[in-house]
């Protein structure tokens, strides 16, 4: 990757803060979701979903339904072809049985989570599929239910799939079992390490299933044809992840599938999974029509993917001048109704921003009365920190060491072995404690009642994965961009920069679009914070292809050798002669020369790593237990920040994320495991009045994987803010909370004991 | 099925008559009736404010108002913002000061701000918050909406 490296800082492009490509349709009411589509003679669809948490299905009759005049057609798992066991790679959401997947979407047999989908229908519009879908009827016999990862991990505990086997440290168990996976990290040897130790904490955590939260719910139009095509229209994550999934569960070539994304209205890990395209398109073969499916908000919530809701424990081992010795790790995540969960990059999170010589973590996959558990921003690392930054903070305050101090003196650093193996290249950790520890915030003083600070940081990946563009020259000098990765937060903007640096125009110079499957090569999901780094990279790639192709007309204008022509910021020289990008272009325009079209796909290995720090300053209300943000501060290594406004932005909203997390956001459970809270009202996600302006850090440590040192920034700020949030709740009352949500109720009810 | 009635309302300066069972919200009319589809839908049970618009003025979520209460009404949408081809100042100011990611609450924030603005010319943050509260944004922590609205104050001041 050297070679790529630019090295360079005097950019002209990189680091600005134009306005997004798309800004203007956003702001309009313009831009196109997938709700807003309406097709010719598009029928609309409707799924019933389970009144129950577990059950078994005895008998389904459409018949009723069916009857109802204005309805097109009905569908059931029975209409999904026969799936062998088969797996499809879903990037963070891991490998994925299609089975289970076609089970998620609609359930077969036997419904595991109330709001499970059990049928949908097709009618002219949608109060007519509503009122349809109400006369189905579904003859349920109840089953024994359990929803905390804990009492599902008990030998007695409802079995969900009696044919699922622990899979032991590589060892498939022998009797029907909640617990998918047992994964176990080591290195050196732990109990040598505890034995070195002067000072031990261990603590105890819980964290409550939480839900991604995008505003638009999830909808997608399929249409498919008479001649086998079938065309879908939706809100994705990944256009070429959603073809395969549906082309895979419907059992046809990913050929006969194209994908069109339209824009999309959040995500945050949460729209990877397909739970509406497949079953439109049943719908849509059944009646001949195009059918819309749109998610109602208790939808979202009881049917698609919170994060796990976990069960942790943590211990710490130290000298007494707070250098780590030892730790260990026992971690339970549930992955609700199918395995699959996050305990994976969780076990790998929850020791990775310190080096540590002896550790070990064990971590466990745990199906529960859950819906599916789904990726959602740094997948199991928020809850890994709010244990093991919990735990540092304790070791601090038993130490008397400042708790920038301490994390310092253990931060990974280029050369640090994570346990589970991988030794880190340069990355910006220890510089995101020193710019918390200058920050303005740290050293100003906090004075007062009931209030307190707190600081914890967090870790992410930024996986690679493919990428794929296009391009082609207008006779304007603009450039056409067209690339595969789907635009949830403004990386068309982030891309098009980086094109526009290489080739040495401007960013408005570049027209970015996210193309449909059947119109650019294979690009991976928008997850894992690999678009800005991984398209990135193919939108470098690209533009030094174009520089290229224009270098070699510029010579046949000229006619000189390819070598003689000069490129320098977008200039083309020989000799006397100069033309700019455009002047070229527009020469080009006028020549016989072929037109200038360019390409590239990118594939890099491995992955980078981003570091953040955050601090808060708080205030608890003894009467009530609120908690009230006074301020807050985000510190992220961002490599290089691309677009320094959406860079913030991605702190933001991560760190403001992060505190519904900490603060009130939790399903609510009730004795029969229905979820008792499922509306926007009653989940209580922040608004701007829970919340203070959120200051930032940007930190720049450039990644030596990408020519302009991009890593990505997606991720990482939701990873600090729970723990950050304990740590300075029991500054302001000497109690530490170490379950999730800190709601007002358990805060008061902490703070009378 | 209900029978229909026709309402009969002005729709971003426009007089509009439509269509419309009783049982059916403006939003619904707006987005699959007049094909206005800058109007979002995000919960449909008033508890996110991405389908906010102005009714006679003030803002209402257009999922609990029922298409028939439109009759007589003055209805903007996030359509009626930009005008001869020029975004309204609150609409540059929020391109500007980055306050939108995916853009899916950006109509009704935008909405909700226009009402604001004409309420409190020059807010202080707490006004913003306190007034943009119904208004939920998942992306962007909230920070850049209130400065881009301080910003807007200010422009128009």
């Amino acid at each position: 990757m050297e070679d790529l490296y630019l090295g360079k800082t005097n950019y002209k492009v990189i680091g600005q803060r134009p306005i997004r490509h798309d800004g203007a349709d956003k702001v309009t009411g313009k831009a196109i979701y997938t709700a807003d589509l309406q097709l010719p003679n598009m029928a609309h669809g409707k799924l019933i979903r389970s009144p129950h948490a577990h059950a078994k299905i005895k008998r389904i009759d459409v018949s009723q339904a069916l009857a109802v005049p204005g309805v097109l057609a009905v569908v059931t798992a029975d209409d999904f072809p026969d799936l062998a066991e088969k797996i499809a790679m879903m990037g963070e959401a891991g490998a994925v049985n299609l089975q289970h997947l076609a089970g998620n979407c609609l359930a077969k047999d036997k419904v595991l989570y109330k709001g499970h989908a059990v049928a949908a229908v097709a009618a002219i519009n949608t109060h007519v599929a509503e009122e349809a879908a109400k006369k189905i009827v579904v003859e349920y016999e109840p089953l024994p239910s359990v929803t905390w990862v804990l009492d599902a991990m008990k030998p007695d505990a409802p079995i969900l799939h009696d044919d699922l086997r622990t899979d032991e440290l590589g060892q498939k168990g022998d009797k029907p079992t909640n617990v998918s996976v047992h994964i176990a990290f080591e290195q050196g040897n732990p109990a040598e390490g505890f034995k070195q130790a002067e000072i031990i904490v261990e603590r105890e955590f819980r964290t409550a299933s939480v839900h991604q939260g995008y505003i638009e719910p999830h909808a997608a139009v399929a249409m498919w044809n008479e001649d086998g095509r079938l065309k879908i229209w939706t809100a994705t994550q990944g256009s070429f992840t959603c073809r395969q999934q549906t082309a895979e569960l419907l059992q046809i070539p990913v050929s006969q599938v194209l994908v069109v994304p339209c824009e999309i209205g959040g995500g945050f890990g949460g729209k990877i999974a397909v739970y509406l395209e497949p079953v439109a398109a049943l719908l849509s073969r059944k009646c001949g029509r195009p059918v819309k499916m749109t998610m109602q908000r208790a939808e979202v919530f009881e049917g698609t993917g919170p994060t796990p809701g976990s069960y942790m424990r943590v211990k710490l081992g130290a000298k007494k001048d707070g250098t780590l010795v030892a730790g260990e790790a026992w971690l339970a995540y549930d992955c609700g109704a199918f395995p699959g969960g996050m305990i994976g990059p969780g076990s790998m999170c929850v020791f990775s921003c310190y080096d540590i010589p002896h550790a070990r973590v064990d971590g466990y996959d745990v199906l529960n009365n859950k819906p599916k558990v789904q990726a959602y921003r740094a997948p199991g690392s928020t809850q890994a920190a709010f244990a093991t930054e919990q735990v540092i903070d304790e070791l601090a305050l038993q130490l008397k060491l400042d708790p920038i101090e301490i994390r310092l003196k253990n931060a990974a650093k280029e050369g640090t072995r994570r346990v589970d193996g991988p030794v880190y290249p340069r990355i910006g950790f220890i510089e995101t404690l020193e710019a918390a520890r200058n920050s303005e915030h740290w050293k100003s003083p906090l004075t007062g009642k009931n209030r307190g600070r707190g600081i914890a940081s967090g870790f992410w990946f930024n996986i690679g994965g493919a990428s794929s563009c296009s391009a082609s020259v207008m006779e304007d000098g603009t450039v056409s961009l067209i690339e595969g990765s789907t635009d949830i937060g403004g990386t068309r903007t982030s891309i098009a920069m980086q094109l526009a640096e290489t080739l040495g125009i401007t960013s408005d110079d570049v027209r970015p679009q996210v193309a449909d499957t059947d119109s650019v090569g294979y690009t991976f999901l928008t997850g894992g914070s690999r678009v800005t780094f991984a398209t990135g990279l193919a939108a470098y790639k690209l533009g030094l292809d174009l520089q290229a192709q224009m270098r070699d007309r510029a010579a046949r204008l000229w006619k000189c050798s390819v070598d003689e022509v000069q490129v320098e910021d977008g200039t083309y020289s020989y000799k006397d002669q100069k033309l700019t990008f455009k002047e070229l272009a527009a020469k080009l325009a006028q020549s016989a020369l072929e037109p200038v079209v360019g390409r590239s796909s990118v594939n890099p290995e491995g992955s980078t790593n981003g570091f953040a720090t955050h601090i808060a300053d708080v205030e608890v209300d003894p009467e009530t237990g609120k908690v009230t943000i006074l301020r807050y501060t985000a510190i992220q290594d961002a490599g290089k920040a691309i677009h320094p406004s959406y860079v913030e932005g991605q702190m933001q909203g991560g760190a403001v994320q992060g505190i519904g997390w900490a603060m009130n956001e939790e399903y609510f459970f009730d004795k029969n495991d229905q979820m008792r809270n499922a509306s926007f009202l009653d989940y209580r996600m922040p608004t701007c009045l829970d919340v203070p302006m959120i200051e930032t850090i940007i930190v720049e440590v450039p990644n030596p994987g990408h020519p302009f040192g991009v890593r990505g920034v997606g991720e990482a700020p939701i990873v600090p803010p729970p723990a950050a949030m304990a740590n300075a709740i029991q500054r302001a009352t000497g109690i530490r909370f170490t379950d999730l949500p800190m709601s007002p109720p358990k805060v008061w009810k902490a703070l009378q004991k | 099925m209900a029978k229909k009635t026709v309402v009969s309302s002005t729709i971003n300066g426009s007089s509009t008559e439509f269509l419309c069972e009783p049982r059916q919200s403006l939003l619904e009319v707006l987005r699959d009736t007049l094909h206005l589809t800058g109007s979002k839908e995000g919960c449909n049970n008033g508890n996110c404010g991405a389908c906010t618009v102005l009714m006679d003025g003030k803002p209402v979520l257009s999922c609990l108002v029922l298409g028939v209460e439109a009759e007589g009404a003055k209805i903007e949408t996030v359509e009626s913002l930009a005008k001869n081809g020029q975004l309204a100042p609150v609409q540059q100011c929020f391109l500007e000061g980055a306050a939108l990611q995916c853009g899916i609450c950006t109509p009704g924030f935008l909405m909700a701000t226009k009402a604001l603005l004409e309420k409190f010319p020059q807010p202080t943050e707490h006004d913003i918050r306190f007034h943009l509260a119904n208004n939920l944004c998942r992306c962007t922590g909230y920070d850049k909406i209130v400065k881009s609205v301080q910003a807007c104050a200010t422009a128009v001041r």
